[in-house]
């Protein structure tokens, strides 16, 4: 039967994993700094969020009440290290707020894609199957090409409720009489984004001097990223999370199909609503402030389902942490080489050749 | 109706979760009292109507299933077998009508007090991913549990009972994706049992299963059914059904159209109307129950062949025993032949099919069914043909319009019907079994039988209609030929019989010889 202390045990080893990762990734780049001067460097700034925040996430939070709000961190410094003065800087204000945005996104888009792969029972399934990604690339381009129009001020949030939009519209295509059939709503969500698809093409097409930014906010970045866009995600993600991870039997025993699951006491139409609002928010929360990041959401949790198996209690834990490690260290290739690229087209490259070849090994296949 | 689940609720609640039971967990005994001894629930249904769009697939469907009962809903294909299950279980809403299980509207409370009163194990799980068993078992407990505690010492006692009275202990490591058919299905069986209610469906729970596992499944359930708990199982399989439930629902297009035990159920009118099959119930000699034997339908079979078997009766002898002549009499029978069969000792299954085909006769007004009365000659078993039985004998296959071996054994006690098979011209033979296996008596008889197979025609079972039909038309005329000459070669046989000597032998080749002649003859002038 299932042992709790498995799950404990792999997701300290992963999320001791995330720490080495993030530290390494913050010595590389133009100017190198040695791995322990930027341990020293960012508990001078005291923050190193996803280590504080595990141990808070389970508070009983029920509902669908996520604060949109940024919470305002303090930044008390508890330590003093003696750390140069420009290595601190580049640290603390270049490359953590970067390496965090770069976690919590990892992590937000493997916990949704094992959630909407669980949900959906197909391997297929990513975050974005229902739209989120284009309806965030919509309301993205929108605010990027015809800033005049948009009423939302800033790209993020623009983004953030295209993606909700099209999620809300898609699950209400698809909905019927208190019915949601799980293949209806797969079908509504291709559908949308072929038609958001188009509208994105259009947009372009006329977007003038911004398509360049449009192009690339659409292939997924992480630069310029400031310690706002990390309070704007990452409450949101440690909490979608967080509720999700209350729901992880459910989550199994919708794999038994829904019949099943309501004869094995699970309130399935409102079980799915609530995995798919939280799944679409912790997925937007971190398309807008990153833009679309493909395969982090796919190919991880296929990697941990290898591994630990298909366990959503396991699964999901397991599978966000991994998603932030391994979002962090593609991102660190895409600034740290030779040409910085966008860290979407990395995640791509790294990600679908390793995929492919535990495909070609059969060692993936459904859930 | 509310109040009272919530009470069932909170009771479970308390048994479940309370300190006080954790602390006996090391007193296993009393433990287990505590848990194993369900009280079967009551299943009521009333008035249920359900459809499709406009298809409409329930009607005004009303039930009583006891405490304790095993209730097999049986039906042909779309009568609502399955529907109906579901509505009971919850998982389709009616559209009028209610569904109580132990007393608690399964429709009016949420999915979790309802699958605290019911279990269902459908007719397949979508179990596609790589689960250990033990964990899909232990999904059985979700009801049980609250979101946030850890799996409980029940709840662990409660999945290893399951696994072991389903005898799946030894597979609990394994994935179950990696399990057969039918441990997958005693691995869902096993989940439902871990679940601890009240009440067990199962829909078609022996569908996809070999003979064995479909056995050992009901088995199991009956075992369940035994030890608390209520039982609704659909069951295409009419035999299973009727020798594992205590009661049938008998469902045809969406209403409960009869109820009862197996016996008072299932009758060859009550599958003619509500499986519009033609079929013949009997009693299987092994296991005492019913066993429906369904037959190509009797209008069919007049079809392709030929008219007369429907209207004017002609009469078919049938010697032989066993199952073969028992399938042979009833295809006989049901395509509107009147039949006579023997010598057969009583308790053989073509005397017990026979007493059944007259049973059902004498049940159905005459002339409103295919099925007629069945004359039997039923002779003492290892005693020699009395003299009353053979001319009993005589008469059948005189009256008969054609005469049928069915896997014909000779033995010391019968074989006198070779004697007035002689005055047979052309009779059917059915062998499924080489004569060397069937022929206690020796090289004389053997000859005897073998020129019978001479000149007369072979046919299987399944086509053995066909074979009567061309024997019945194919010698309009030549019958009369033959009965010309048939008296003399009767009194001949009669007085050989016993002798058996090689010279009377040789004379009987030559009259077959002269009776071959005579049917090529008589069928080169049917052929005119």
């Amino acid at each position: 039967m299932y042992r709790p202390g498995r799950t404990i045990s792999w997701s300290a080893g992963l999320l001791l994993l995330l720490v080495v990762v993030v530290l390494v990734s913050a010595a590389l780049g133009p100017v190198r700094i040695d791995p322990v001067t930027v341990a020293m460097a960012a508990l001078n700034a005291v923050v190193v969020p996803t280590s504080v925040s595990m141990n808070t996430t389970t508070i009983t939070v029920l509902g669908f009440a996520i604060p949109l709000l940024v919470p305002a961190f303090e930044y008390t410094a508890v330590f003093s290290f003696d750390v140069a003065g420009s290595h601190q800087l580049i640290v603390e204000t270049i490359r953590m707020p970067r390496i965090a945005l770069a976690a919590t996104v990892g992590f937000s888009l493997a916990a949704a894609g094992t959630v909407m792969q669980g949900f959906f029972r197909n391997p297929l399934a990513d975050p974005s199957i229902i739209g989120v990604s284009s309806g965030a690339a919509a309301g993205a381009v929108a605010a990027i090409a015809f800033p005049a129009i948009v009423p939302f001020g800033s790209i993020h949030l623009s983004a953030f409720v295209g993606a909700l939009v099209t999620a809300f519209l898609v699950y209400a295509i698809a909905t019927e009489g208190g019915r949601t059939p799980v293949a209806t709503l797969l079908l509504a969500g291709v559908a949308i984004q072929a038609f958001l698809g188009a509208l994105i093409s259009y947009m372009l097409v006329h977007s003038g001097d911004d398509l360049r930014q449009a192009v690339v906010w659409m292939m997924g970045h992480l630069n310029n990223t400031t310690w706002s866009d990390v309070g704007f995600a990452l409450p949101v993600a440690l909490l979608g999370v967080g509720v999700l991870g209350a729901y992880v039997r459910e989550l199994n025993v919708l794999l038994l199909g829904e019949e099943d699951a309501h004869h094995l006491g699970v309130d399935v139409e409102r079980t799915k609503l609530l995995l798919l609002a939280l799944a679409s928010i912790v997925t937007a929360a971190g398309v807008a402030v990153a833009g679309v990041i493909g395969f982090v959401g796919l190919v991880v949790p296929h990697i941990m389902r290898l591994i630990v198996g298909p366990d959503h209690r396991i699964l999901l834990p397991t599978s966000a942490l991994a998603g932030a490690s391994f979002l962090v260290a593609t991102d660190t290739i895409a600034r740290a080489g030779p040409a910085e690229v966008p860290v979407g087209i990395v995640t791509a490259f790294v990600g679908v050749p390793f995929f492919l070849f535990l495909l070609v090994r059969r060692e993936v296949h459904s859930l | 109706m509310s109040d009272q689940t919530d009470h069932d609720c909170t009771d479970s609640d308390q048994t479940d979760g309370s300190q006080t039971e954790r602390h006996d967990t090391g007193d296993s005994e009393t433990h287990e009292e505590t848990t194993r001894h369900l009280e079967p629930a009551p299943i009521t249904v009333t008035d249920l109507s359900l459809s499709f769009g406009d298809l409409c697939v329930l009607e005004d469907a009303s039930l009583s299933i006891e405490p304790g009962e095993f209730v097999g809903f049986v039906g042909p294909n779309g009568a609502g077998k399955t529907t109906l299950l579901r509505a009971i279980s919850g998982a389709i809403t009616p559209d009028s009508g209610t569904v109580t299980i132990d007393d608690t509207d399964v429709h009016a409370v949420s999915s979790r007090a309802s699958s605290r009163l019911v279990a269902v194990v459908p007719q397949d799980t979508s179990l596609s991913f790589s689960f250990p068993v033990r964990d899909v078992v232990e999904m059985g407990r979700h009801p049980h549990r609250s979101r946030f505690a850890a799996p409980t010492h029940e709840d662990r006692d409660a999945v290893e009972r399951a696994l072991e009275r389903t005898r799946t202990t030894d597979l609990a490591e394994r994935p179950i994706d990696e399990v057969s058919g039918g441990q997958r299905q005693r691995v869902v069986l096993a989940r439902a049992v871990a679940q601890e209610t009240p009440a067990l469906l199962l829909d078609e729970p022996t569908a996809s299963l070999d003979v064995n596992h479909q056995i050992e499944t009901l088995e199991l359930v009956r075992e369940l059914v035994d030890s608390g708990r209520t039982a609704v199982a659909a069951i295409h399989d009419l035999d299973l059904a009727a020798r594992y439930c205590d009661r049938l629902v008998v469902l045809a297009d969406g209403a409960v159209h009869d109820v009862g035990t197996p016996n008072e159920v299932l009758t060859a009118d009550a599958l003619a109307e509500a499986f519009d099959a033609n079929a013949t119930v009997t009693t299987n000699p092994v296991t005492g129950t019913e066993t429906v034997t369904a037959l190509p339908d009797a209008a069919a079979v007049s079809d392709t062949g030929g008219e007369q078997s429907g209207d004017s009766a002609a009469r078919v002898h049938v010697l032989g025993t066993g199952t073969t002549a028992a399938s042979a009499l009833v295809r006989l029978a049901t395509a509107g032949y009147e039949v006579s069969v023997g010598p057969v000792t009583s308790g053989d299954a073509a005397a017990e099919t026979a007493a059944r085909l007259a049973e059902g006769a004498a049940s159905v007004s005459a002339g409103d069914d295919n099925s007629r009365a069945v004359e039997t000659v039923t002779v003492e078993p290892f005693a020699p043909l009395s003299a009353n039985d053979r001319a009993e004998l005589e008469t059948h296959i005189r009256q008969a319009d054609a005469t049928v071996l069915a896997d014909l054994t000779l033995t010391a006690g019968n074989q006198l019907v070779l004697d007035p098979l002689e005055s047979v011209e052309k009779p059917i033979l059915i062998e499924t079994t080489p004569l060397a296996e069937r022929n206690g008596v020796g090289a004389a008889a053997r000859e005897r039988y073998e020129a019978c197979r001479e000149r007369g025609v072979e046919a299987g079972l399944p086509d053995l209609l066909d074979g009567v039909e061309g024997v019945l038309s194919g010698s309009g005329e030549g019958t009369v030929e033959v009965d010309s000459s048939s008296p003399a070669v009767e009194a001949d046989g009669a007085g050989k019989a016993d002798e058996a000597d090689g010279a009377v032998e040789a004379n009987e080749a030559d009259d077959r010889d002269d009776a071959v002649q005579e049917s090529a003859v008589s069928r080169e002038a049917s052929d005119d």
